[in-house]
């Protein structure tokens, strides 16, 4: 559609482009209208989607879920006002940085606990008790929970951690040995289980 | 319906709206009416209806930034100097398309914003006209005496 003689506008185009987006970013943080700011990461369970709100870390997204699909997840439940922002997860990313070359056994970051609501949200606060390198049953969660009965609920809640890695899912496991569930796939958690272990 | 993030937008458009900006400013201006405009988007986005034509609405809320951008220009307290008939080497800018701006800048403002928002920004002469206040026989007259001077004068640049 565009005549050829048009075509040299977009000369330059991709470099100006990228500096223009990271004077929004900041533009639109000054003006508090980064509800989410991201950034993507890899890791040894590959690459990790972080997201952001101003109260907090949001959400952690395995590339096996589709970090497109995460994104969207967040557009509809948190803001739509989303922008790739990678300053503004620096910390998150440093932290995650140090536990993958073992040499941080805690997070200290400030967490959005938004996207888990009611029990699932009560289960999720208590997963950083189960400590580094051990684990619990999905039995031992519920009662730590405070609803020792509800051992599929809090399944599900661990199914549904927005915050995986940084909030220990991983550390739950199938009171008969298996290994059980997980949100970034299998492999993902015996191989973070293993890391810890050897840590 | 699914919301796409912020970012989508921008990267699906980002691309077009600076070569609409480049077209009705400049190369320099250009730039600061981008950042308005997707500062100006991002605040009304979450209530830009679903199934909206979000290019559209881009160029729209770009038409605005870009009057105000060139008011603030205008109000600048130094002085811009006036453009020589043809611009020498010492004024020309580095960047591939300085030619083509320097050709476009040739072209009354009205020429440039049809061209602009027609040929790049796609928009129907319709919708055009409605965009800058004319008829749909003006615009497309306006857009067809633009390309014509616009070949011309690259013609004359040739070398």
């Amino acid at each position: 559609m565009t005549p050829d003689t048009l075509d040299m506008l977009s000369a330059g185009e991709d470099v100006t482009l990228a500096r223009l987006h990271a004077r929004l970013s900041s533009a639109a943080q000054e003006q508090d209208l980064l509800d989410v700011a991201y950034t993507v990461m890899p890791s040894p369970v590959g690459e990790l989607l972080l997201a952001a709100t101003p109260a907090g870390l949001v959400r952690v997204g395995f590339g096996i879920e589709g970090h497109d699909a995460v994104l969207a997840q967040l557009a509809l439940r948190v803001s739509p006002r989303i922008l790739e922002a990678p300053e503004r997860l620096a910390e998150p990313v440093r932290q995650l940085e140090e536990y993958f070359a073992g040499t941080r056994r805690e997070f200290n970051l400030p967490l959005d606990f938004r996207l888990a609501t009611g029990f699932r949200r009560i289960v999720v606060e208590h997963l950083p008790e189960i400590g580094y390198g051990s684990t619990a049953s999905y039995a031992a969660l519920a009662a730590l929970a405070g609803n020792p009965g509800a051992v599929r609920a809090a399944g599900t809640a661990c199914a549904r951690n927005p915050l995986p890695v940084v909030v220990p899912c991983h550390r739950v496991v199938r009171s008969d040995g298996k290994i059980g569930n997980y949100l970034g796939g299998t492999e993902a958690k015996t191989a973070l289980l293993a890391m810890e272990a050897a840590a | 319906m699914e919301v796409k993030p912020f970012e989508a937008i921008v990267r699906e458009h980002g691309a077009v709206v600076l070569r609409v900006c480049r077209a009705v400013l400049g190369p320099d201006e250009a730039e600061d009416a981008w950042s308005e405009t997707f500062l100006a988007a991002l605040r009304a986005y979450p209530a830009l209806a679903p199934g909206a034509n979000v290019q559209a609405w881009l160029v729209t809320i770009a038409k605005r930034k870009a009057i105000d951008v060139t008011r603030a220009a205008a109000r600048r307290p130094v002085p811009i100097p006036e453009l020589p008939e043809r611009p020498g080497p010492e004024t020309a800018r580095p960047g591939e398309h300085d030619g083509l701006w320097a050709a476009l800048r040739n072209l009354p403002r009205r020429q440039r914003e049809t061209l602009a928002y027609h040929h790049l920004a796609g928009l129907p002469f319709a919708e055009v006209a409605v965009l800058l206040g004319s008829t749909e026989a003006a615009c497309r007259r306006s857009a067809a005496d633009g390309m014509k001077k616009l070949r011309t004068l690259e013609a004359e640049d040739l070398r």
